[in-house]
């Protein structure tokens, strides 16, 4: 068993090499550098996650201290790390699916002249996104769990010459969803006394009532956070817009990898969730309702990239939907198979934005399929396994968290969620013909120049695909009980998850079911736009103009929360700014300025300057001296 | 007879400081302190202090007084003849007034604190003498004096900077 | 010693009082400077006749010490004086506000 650490230090080591000496490197060194270290991470993950599982299965726990952090009191917090199965799952997608997403990047990324920069913040996310998911105590996880979200930052706004809300926006966004994190993390040391997961996994048993208040108060505080992270209702507003930032990290950070982090964070303490039915319940209908709402808004998109945000948003909802009903482990195998599919989509989406110069207007493509053959089979495949089509990736993990809504007689969620994947797979094939089949809508002279991308980016998407038919079925036959079932139940089987029983012939009836649902999607799809010439889009559009409407707006949320919280707060600031600030504690302050200006003016009239009238102050002082030692006695 | 040498030098000390005070030229000035030094200096032996009866005459009336005229003939004052201010009556008016009051609290502190002192013993042999005097300062007074050195040093040292011409 | 104490000490109030009143009222800075040192002899007497009349040479030691600082005093006093002269061309004290910038 190797140290843990040897899994985070490489990232960490190309963010330093890259940080301060990025500028004076080759390109292709940078290239090595970035790839090679989170190659490395993924190396060493491979080969610790194998150690792992030459455990026995109920004692795969491998945890390790770097260094002791801070000690204050009875608090103590460490560079701890730990690895069991649910952390291995996480630490294996970020570094693998990682490692494509930098290759793919060297060459997404091969003329921009920040190269290094875009590199460093990339090793930087790296690195703090496999502490945030090796981490052994809550505090660490929040440490980095801020470190990933300055990264996403950071990188929203890569090309900072242009105007960039969008980075402020996925922050400030983010702060309202940390700040619950925060008040739960601490709520949860003030009432447990610590932070390190296992002790706090071991105490709330018998500390925490089961459906207290307090228990209840700090895990929907916790799954604020999680909101803002995972973009769910109601602060998934700033992921449609932080696609903003290179595609390489919309792949990585909005699709693969941080913004599961929330799903991470709810599977990691399902100790704490399942003593606090409502709040599960909480997780389960704003996973299920943001899953249909985002889908919704995604139905009528016609921005490539953010088709492919809102359909994050809405794959993400399921996973909360997931461990809303206690499926964790099918929860994290969604995550798991919704990175490859996904960040497939996004690499996809930017090989076509690469091959057309920029366009990302669906409206502005078409009959790209001959033209793109590598992308379009993968964006093909990835696209089906995002429908949920048997036996591609998203199959298993969908039905899964389907399967046990039902089985938890949720029949409401289950009904969403059947809707939400009806719609998922309407949009992603809605997005499918019109960008590779239809009509060729190209303008002109981008028509001329569109060509393949090169190896360094199609390999990616290979691979990726490769994982899109594979994973799912590898691990995930049969449901519920396949490798990954059997690798990753026994930690939530510890932390005291029910698990939910269902006969194999409802699992067989839901599956077929489900696969129903898409293909009927997908049909509706490809009789709409495969030809490009249908005229019933436009005219269920005209009949629902209302809906429509709605739906192109996205539901008016931006707009609602603008005039709910932006506006107010903007014009409370300026009040405090104008009014409060500069005239009142200005005004105090000026204030006393003058005051002591105004009595030294007085003052200095005592201040002649002349050596006689300070003669006879002194003389004064002297005769009353003396006077007192005169008639004192 | 003592008492007639007393009276005589104290009118002496005291009509000439008042005239050092009065004078409207500072060499004027100049020559009654040094009167009134010099019957201090008579005082000092009536007091039997004869040490200090010489360093007055020797130091004071001497060497101070005539850097003082050294100074003033340097300067080459012209007589006092600058007007009169308005604000001089003030000044004298309140400086008197204080003045007054301070010697006013002096006498009423020495009369009623010190006044009561025994009669003045018989003076110890040796009284006022160099001899006691140097014993004393080599040995109960041994600190201050050598500190007094250093100043006078400082004081070398000031001048000669303070008095360069190319100073300020 | 048929001459009082109270005598030399009322002599030296005197004295003093003429050096305070010259302090607080001339102009001319050399004769404010002698006004000083009227005022040091009038305390040098006062310690001079309490030695006497206590019959102890502290007193004496004490004049000693006054003298050595009054000559330092002078010294450094009237180099300032004639610094201040050769940059303002006078002596007049309610002509020298240096104190006040």
């Amino acid at each position: 068993m190797i140290d843990l650490w040897w899994i985070p230090i490489w990232p960490l080591l190309g963010f330093l090499l890259l940080g301060f000496f990025g500028r004076r490197l080759r390109k292709s060194t940078v290239a090595a550098a970035a790839c090679g270290s989170v190659g490395l991470a993924a190396v060493a993950s491979l080969v610790a996650v194998g150690g792992l599982l030459s455990l026995p299965a109920g004692a795969r726990r491998v945890e390790g201290v770097i260094a002791p952090w801070i000690q204050v009191g009875n608090f103590q917090a460490d560079w701890g790390l730990l690895l069991d199965p649910l952390s291995a799952v996480m630490v294996l997608v970020v570094s693998v699916v990682g490692f494509l997403i930098h290759v793919y990047a060297v060459g997404y990324m091969h003329d921009d002249q920040d190269f290094p920069r875009f590199f460093t913040y990339l090793n930087l996310f790296t690195f703090s996104m496999l502490m945030l998911v090796l981490a052994n105590n809550y505090l660490l996880l929040y440490v980095f769990w801020e470190a990933v979200g300055l990264c996403s930052y950071l990188l929203i706004g890569f090309w900072f010459e242009r105007p960039a809300a969008a980075g402020k926006k996925a922050f400030i966004v983010n702060r309202v969803g940390d700040f619950g994190f925060g008040l739960g993390v601490m709520l949860l040391w003030t009432t447990l006394g610590t932070l390190h997961y296992e002790q706090v996994f071991a105490l709330a048993p018998t500390q925490l009532p089961a459906g207290g208040g307090l228990v209840t108060a700090i895990t929907l505080l916790l799954f604020l956070g999680a909101t803002g992270k995972s973009a769910q209702l109601p602060l998934y507003v700033w992921l449609p817009d932080a696609m903003e930032g290179p595609t390489p990290v919309s792949a990585l950070i909005h699709a693969a990898t941080m913004v599961t982090a929330g799903v991470y964070m709810v599977a990691r303490s399902s100790a704490l969730f399942n003593l606090a039915p409502l709040a599960m319940g909480t997780v389960a209908w704003i996973g299920a309702l943001t899953a249909v709402f985002a889908a919704s808004i995604a139905l009528v998109q016609t921005d490539i990239k953010r088709v492919v945000a809102y359909s994050t948003i809405s794959q993400l909802g399921y996973m909360f939907l997931g461990c809303g009903v206690g499926a964790y482990a099918s929860a994290i195998f969604h995550l798991a198979t919704h990175a490859f599919f996904k960040a497939l989509l996004f690499l996809g989406s930017g090989s076509v934005i690469h091959a057309l110069g920029g366009e990302q207007d669906i409206r502005k493509m078409g009959q790209l399929k001959a033209r793109l053959p590598h992308t379009s089979r993968t964006f093909y495949w990835a696209a089906l396994a995002n429908a949920g089509i048997i036996p591609l990736a998203g199959f298993w993990s969908k039905d899964e968290i389907l399967a046990a809504a039902f089985a938890g007689h949720r029949y409401l969620l289950w009904a969403l969620g059947s809707a939400g994947a009806f719609m998922t797979a309407f949009y992603m094939f809605r997005l499918y013909y019109t960008v590779f089949e239809g009509k060729d809508n190209l303008d002109p002279p981008a028509a001329h120049q569109v060509h393949e991308s090169p190896p360094v980016m199609t390999y990616p998407l290979l691979v990726l695909g490769a994982g899109c038919w594979l994973v799912g079925a590898l691990f995930g036959f049969p449901p519920d009980h396949g490798l990954y079932h059997r690798f990753v139940e026994p930690v939530f089987a510890a932390a005291g998850t029910e698990p939910h029983a269902i006969s194999p012939e409802a699992t067989l009836g839901l599956a077929a079911v489900a696969t129903a649902i898409a293909a009927l999607g997908i049909w509706v799809a490809r009789a709409w736009y495969k030809t490009g010439d249908n005229p019933a889009p436009a005219q269920a559009a005209e009949r629902h103009l209302g809906l429509y409407r709605l739906l192109w707006n996205k539901w008016y949320v931006d707009e609602l929360y603008t005039a709910a919280f932006v506006e107010p707060i903007r014009r409370g600031a300026l009040w405090l700014w104008q009014r409060f600030d500069e005239e009142m504690i200005d005004g105090c302050v000026n204030e006393a300025g003058e005051m002591f200006r105004d009595a030294g003016q007085l003052l200095r009239r005592t201040q002649s300057g002349y050596v006689m009238n300070y003669v006879l102050g002194f003389l004064a002082g002297v005769v009353v001296i003396l006077g007192y030692l005169a008639f004192r006695g | 007879m003592e008492l007639a040498i007393f009276a005589g030098l104290a009118a002496v000390a005291a009509v000439s400081g008042v005239l050092v005070v009065i004078q409207r030229h500072a060499v004027y000035s100049a020559l009654f302190l040094i009167i009134t030094m010099g019957a201090l200096a008579g005082l000092y032996i009536l007091l039997e202090a004869h040490f200090v009866w010489a360093v007055q005459v020797l130091v004071y009336a001497g060497a101070i007084m005539v850097l003082f005229l050294f100074v003033i003939m340097l300067l080459n004052l012209p007589r006092e003849d600058v007007p009169w201010r308005p604000d001089d009556f003030r000044r004298i008016l309140i400086g008197g007034a204080l003045a007054v009051v301070l010697v006013g609290e002096l006498v009423l502190a020495l009369l009623f604190q010190a006044g009561e002192q025994a009669p003045a013993l018989p003076a110890s042999p040796g009284f006022g003498t160099t001899e006691t005097i140097g014993r004393l300062l080599f040995t109960e007074f041994l600190f201050p004096f050598e500190v007094t050195s250093v100043i006078l040093l400082v004081a070398i040292v000031g001048a000669m900077v303070l008095a360069k011409k190319q100073l300020l | 010693m048929t001459v009082p104490l109270s005598a030399y000490l009322i002599l030296s109030a005197f004295l003093f009082f003429l050096g305070v009143v010259g302090v607080a009222t001339r102009r001319n800075a050399l004769i404010v400077f002698m006004c000083i040192e009227l005022m040091l002899n009038a305390v040098n007497l006062s310690f001079v006749a309490f030695a006497r009349s206590l019959n102890s040479m502290a007193g004496h030691v004490f004049v000693f010490f006054v003298m050595a600082v009054a000559t330092a005093e002078v010294a450094v006093g009237l180099a300032i004086i004639i610094a201040i002269y050769r940059n303002r061309e006078t002596v007049d004290v309610a002509e020298l506000n240096l104190l006040k910038w």
